[in-house]
């Protein structure tokens, strides 16, 4: 498995995503410059260029139509994938931190980090089908969370929001009225910021990784704790498998301490566990410096992984892989 | 089970204390001291006389009784009360000009014999008052009451375990653990005891006892269930030691001792020193020592003075603990002998200028010498003109049995094979410019007649660390180059092997350069403490890590080269462990454990299990480790015949053996399977469950699913091409020529 580097970006990696169809490769850094690749062979096809800021997440539309980005220049952008032009801004008072589609692309939660005084939230905003209705209201706003608030996604069939950050809990929102359903039990759950969040294909279930070092699967309807799978690292970035039962978990030494040991000792590895066993399946190094953003492919043929490093680096696995008998 | 006297943090030492429970010791050992009266001693048992006697006697005992202290005002401070009929009661109180003085003639005058007839009793004044007082004594005798039988847990009880399995002891976090090995499978747990020490922990070097070290003194564990089985309370105390027959223990701290009467087995002997011996038997002090002042050395800039480094182990033991001793750098040996502690000879052995000197490691049988002695060896460096020196001496007759003089010498280390059949001393010697040094070693060959010493000199660069094979005659040592001025990149080592030559009959042959195994990083030498296999490592470096594991009796073709030696030497296998700071053998010789502890450095602190050839076992990432111990095991009882036997049916037990192992195997196998076999079960009802939910609700939003719309990706991928294949086109520039069309 000979991975494609990638290298377009001048800055750490902080987000990958892949289109439903699979072909394309959207990439976020703190460059500013959201960029968009071949998730074949890894040319870059183009890039999207107005923001003022690290850009922090992305999502794509369903037919690979309109990207969204967040930014920690106070916006998020809507964008023509085909053209790279910029369609709408959406303003904040806060740096715009995790986006997140609805299914059917009519909404969009955005959520806010706390910043000159203000409390961080999740927005959810309308997304027009002509843009000459785009407005900038939000349809709701959730609020009241202390710490920042690090992914925000729509639940199954779009009846509610999870959201998970820096308190180290994840919560389930009803998304038509903005009332609280639901918080992880503080004893099983995470005991330290968690990172990063991923859901299941069929939305049933989904994954969380936070620098306690560890990831945890839970139920996306009642939040019971499923599986925890343990590593010796901060996690900062985990997918689930669309295929096979397995998960994969990247991270690594605090970016801060990276350059002040041996790359051995960073743990910079992707990490493959299986999703029902909690078992460790095997590692893919590379990266020289911790992993902030981990993708499946839709097609669970191949994935990707950027790093502090500022590499994209795209994995296409081998047969043998597919063959993995536990 | 609460441990002892440790529940008590560092900040509030002082309130906590109270919450032990002294008090049985303080029954004991209850003394009241009364201000002014401690100088005072009674004694008795002095013959009757009259008023005409009694100067004579009085200036005869004042005789004997100046030759432990000073009496206050010569006979005006013995006073002799007489009785009306005007003879003496038997009985005289003397007052010494301190109480130190008044425990001295308690101590060395009770008992002793004034004349034929007439045996002294003397006791200190404030004794009397306190056991003698009315009604402190029963007129009526009563049997002192014997505390019934107490089974106490068998101290050896690791042992009997039915797959021999071996014990270790970790220290991570605040938690201290005991542990059964094993091998691939996770440790099984013994106890686990949270705050169980301060500092650290140690095992008895036979394996009996675990050490914790505590603020207040030191404790000992042991039995089946580790129960507390003695406190040494020695406040502050920072380091300790077995002898090697596990009967003492030698405890020091930096503070000097201040005795609270009354509380615990310490006695106003012990006030102001530092180092105490005990005896692990009773729990009491044998002998308590102030430490030697160390030397202030001033540092290279002339200002700051360099922290002396503490002298340990202080007292070294011989190998029998029938003699311990304690160096004066530069000046003398002091020998004491137990279990009295009485210094040898009642002086010590003067040697101007001493280094350092060690004990041999076993109790030596030297050819034509019938009688016991116990061995020694010293060294002296260079002193004006004479030379440097390196002294066998027996003791206790304190012969020298054979001295070597050495020119040119920088440095020396003594290191004595375990069977005391050798010892090596690794001299570092400068050349006449004293620019360059090199390594000479100098073997002594104590079982031969006359002892004949063996020199090594084929060593270029310099020697940074030695070891013998334990209970064999072969040696590794690792040289280091000069290190680059200026660079921090440490220079390379080698490691060299030597062995001895083959010769016909008994006795060892002359010790040959085997191989030497060039550009390393190693600095660390770890042989099995069943000899053959050694593991060289690079410990406590932070670019390297690496672990070489070698065999000096490799089963396969020998080189030709090594025909006329005594080994043949081949490297196993190669690892590495990033970050290690110990390697540790099981006492079998059958594991190594390489460890990264958290005192040396924060990363990637944990434990490696390794079979003796270098394969990994298992790996155990620890958060905050710190310490990993095996359990020493004693020396085997077999008899010779009896190991030779064992030898010979080897392969009768490996069977057995190898049928154990299968049988676990597939035990745990089977285990495995059906653990999975459930996660599975429970993952799938679950799942089934679910995806019945969703699937009702996506159809009651009309969504499609995303599962059967990833299939029919698939399907129409696949009919495309069933394999990708991900094409890159290179464009390349052959040629290019420029010409010009005019």
């Amino acid at each position: 498995m000979r991975p494609i580097l990638m290298k377009g970006h001048e800055r750490p990696l902080t987000f990958l995503k892949y289109n439903r169809d699979g072909d394309l490769l959207f990439s976020c850094a703190k460059d500013h410059t959201p960029t968009v690749w071949y998730a074949d062979n890894g040319d870059r096809l183009g890039t999207y260029r107005g923001h003022n800021g690290a850009v922090w997440s992305c999502d794509v539309s369903r037919h690979s139509t309109r990207l969204i980005t967040g930014s920690a220049d106070q916006t998020a952008k809507l964008w023509d994938v085909k053209t790279g032009k910029e369609l709408f801004t959406f303003r904040f008072d806060a740096p715009a931190r995790s986006v997140d589609l609805a299914i059917g692309d009519h909404l969009a939660v955005i959520t806010t980090d706390s910043f000159m005084g203000n409390m961080p939230t999740a927005q959810v905003k309308r997304i027009a089908e002509d843009l000459q209705d785009q407005t900038e209201e939000s349809a709701l706003v959730i609020s009241g969370i202390t710490g920042r608030i690090n992914r925000a996604v729509w639940g199954p069939g779009n009846r509610t929001i999870i959201t998970a950050g820096e308190d180290a809990t994840i919560r389930i929102w009803d998304s038509e009225t903005g009332k609280l359903l639901k918080e992880s039990d503080k004893e099983v759950g995470h005991q330290k910021a968690i990172s990063s969040l991923s859901k299941s294909l069929d939305w049933s279930h989904f994954l969380t990784g936070s620098l306690d070092k560890s990831a945890k699967l839970w139920d996306a309807r009642t939040l019971t704790l499923i599986k925890t799978y343990v590593t010796e690292r901060p996690v900062n970035a985990v997918d689930i498998s669309p295929t096979l039962d397995h998960v994969v978990i990247g991270g690594g030494q605090d970016a801060m301490n990276v350059t002040m040991t041996d790359r051995r000792a960073g743990k910079f590895e992707a990490k493959f566990f299986h999703k029902i066993l909690e078992e460790e399946i095997g590692g893919v190094k590379g990266h020289f410096g911790p992993i902030n953003a981990l993708a499946f492919n839709p097609d669970g043929r191949s994935f990707s992984s950027g790093g502090e490093d500022g590499y994209v680096r795209l994995h296409h696995f081998d047969p043998e892989y597919f063959n993995i008998k536990m | 089970m609460a441990p002892g006297f440790d529940q008590l943090s560092d900040h509030d030492y002082q309130d906590e204390e109270d919450n032990i429970d002294f008090s049985d010791l303080k029954e004991r050992y209850d003394v009241r001291m009364e201000e002014g009266l401690d100088t005072f001693v009674v004694i008795d048992g002095l013959p009757i006389v009259n008023e005409d006697q009694k100067p004579r006697l009085i200036k005869f005992l004042l005789k004997r009784l100046n030759t432990v202290g000073r009496i206050k005002d010569g006979e005006e401070s013995i006073f002799m009360p007489m009785s009306d009929a005007g003879q003496s009661e038997g009985f005289a109180f003397v007052e010494y000009q301190t109480p130190e003085q008044a425990v001295a003639a308690t101590k060395q005058l009770h008992g002793t014999a004034l004349d034929k007839k007439h045996t002294l009793a003397v006791n200190k004044l404030t004794d009397i008052e306190k056991y003698g007082r009315e009604g402190r004594i029963d007129e009526q005798y009563a049997a002192p009451v014997i505390e019934p039988f107490a089974d106490k847990e068998h101290l050896r009880s690791w042992l009997f375990d039915p797959s021999a399995r071996d014990q270790f002891a970790m220290f991570r976090g605040d938690n201290v653990g005991v542990f059964w090995n094993n091998k691939r499978d996770n440790p099984e747990p013994i106890v686990d005891r949270k705050h169980w020490t301060q500092l650290f922990v140690a095992w008895s070097p036979l394996g009996t006892y675990l050490a914790s070290v505590h603020q207040q003194g030191v404790q000992l564990w042991g039995g089946a269930s580790f129960k507390r089985i003695k406190q040494f309370p020695h406040p502050f105390v920072s380091l300790m030691e077995f002898s090697p027959g596990e009967k003492y223990l030698t405890t020091w701290s930096n503070q000097p001792i201040v005795v609270e009467e009354g509380k615990g087995p310490l006695t106003i002997d012990e006030e102001g020193k530092h180092i105490v011996i005990w005896d692990i038997e009773t729990g009491k002090p044998l002998r308590s020592f102030v430490a030697h002042d160390l030397a202030q050395t001033v540092g290279p800039d002339g200002v700051a003075p360099i922290k002396p480094k503490v002298q340990w182990p202080a007292f070294k033991w011989s190998a029998d603990e029938k003699f311990v001793a304690r160096m004066k750098p530069g000046e003398s040996i002091s020998v004491y002998e137990t279990p009295r502690m009485n210094l040898l000879d009642k002086t010590s052995v003067k040697i101007d200028g001493l280094v350092d000197f060690e004990w041999a490691p076993a109790t030596t049988q030297r050819e034509g010498v019938k009688t016991y002695e116990q061995l020694l060896c010293f060294w002296t460096p260079e002193m004006g003109s004479n030379p440097a020196k390196v002294t066998l001496m027996a003791f206790p007759t304190k012969e020298i049995v054979r001295t070597r003089n050495l020119f040119n010498v920088t440095d020396a280390k003594l290191h004595w094979q375990s069977d005391a059949k050798f010892i090596c001393v690794k001299v570092d010697r400068h050349s006449k410019s004293k620019k360059s040094l090199a390594t000479n070693l100098e073997i002594f060959r104590i079982k031969e007649k006359g002892v004949p010493v063996e020199v090594v000199d084929s060593l270029k660069d310099t020697v940074i660390n030695f070891a013998w094979e334990p209970k064999g005659d072969r040696f590794v040592l690792i040289t280091a180059g000069e290190a680059v001025a200026g660079s921090n990149v440490l220079p390379k080592t080698a490691v060299s092997f030597f062995a001895p030559e083959k010769i016909k009959g008994a006795g060892t042959g002359a010790f040959k350069h085997v191989r030497t195994f060039d550009k390393k990083n190693s600095n660390g030498i770890y042989w099995s403490p069943r000899g053959r296999f050694v593991v060289v490592a690079t410990v406590s470096v932070q670019q390297h890590s690496d672990l070489d594991f070698y065999d000096l009796d490799y089963e396969g073709d020998k080189p030709e080269s090594d025909a006329a030696l005594a080994a043949n030497l081949m490297l196993m296998n190669t690892e590495d462990h990033y970050g290690v700071t110990d390697v540790e053998w099981d006492p079998t010789g059958r594991y190594v454990t390489t460890s990264a502890s958290v005192w040396t450095h924060q990363m990637e602190n944990g434990f490696r299990l390794w079979t003796f050839y270098g394969q990994l076992l298992s790996e155990n990432p620890t958060e905050k480790f710190k310490q990993f111990l095996w359990r020493p095991r004693p020396p085997t009882l077999l008899s010779k015949e009896e190991q030779r036997n064992i030898r010979r049916t080897l392969r009768e037990y490996s069977k057995e053996f190898d049928e154990l192992d299968k049988e676990m195997e597939e035990g745990a196998n089977a285990a495995v399977i059906e653990a999975r076999r459930r996660l599975y079960q429970e993952w799938y009802s679950w799942v089934r469950e679910e995806k019945e939910r969703l699937r009702e609700d996506r159809e009651e939003l009309g969504l499609p699913d995303p599962e059967e719309e990833l299939k029919l990706q698939r399907t129409r991928s696949a009919d495309v091409d069933s394999e990708k294949v991900v094409e890159e086109v290179v464009e390349e520039v052959i040629e290019e020529t420029e010409e010009i069309i005019s």
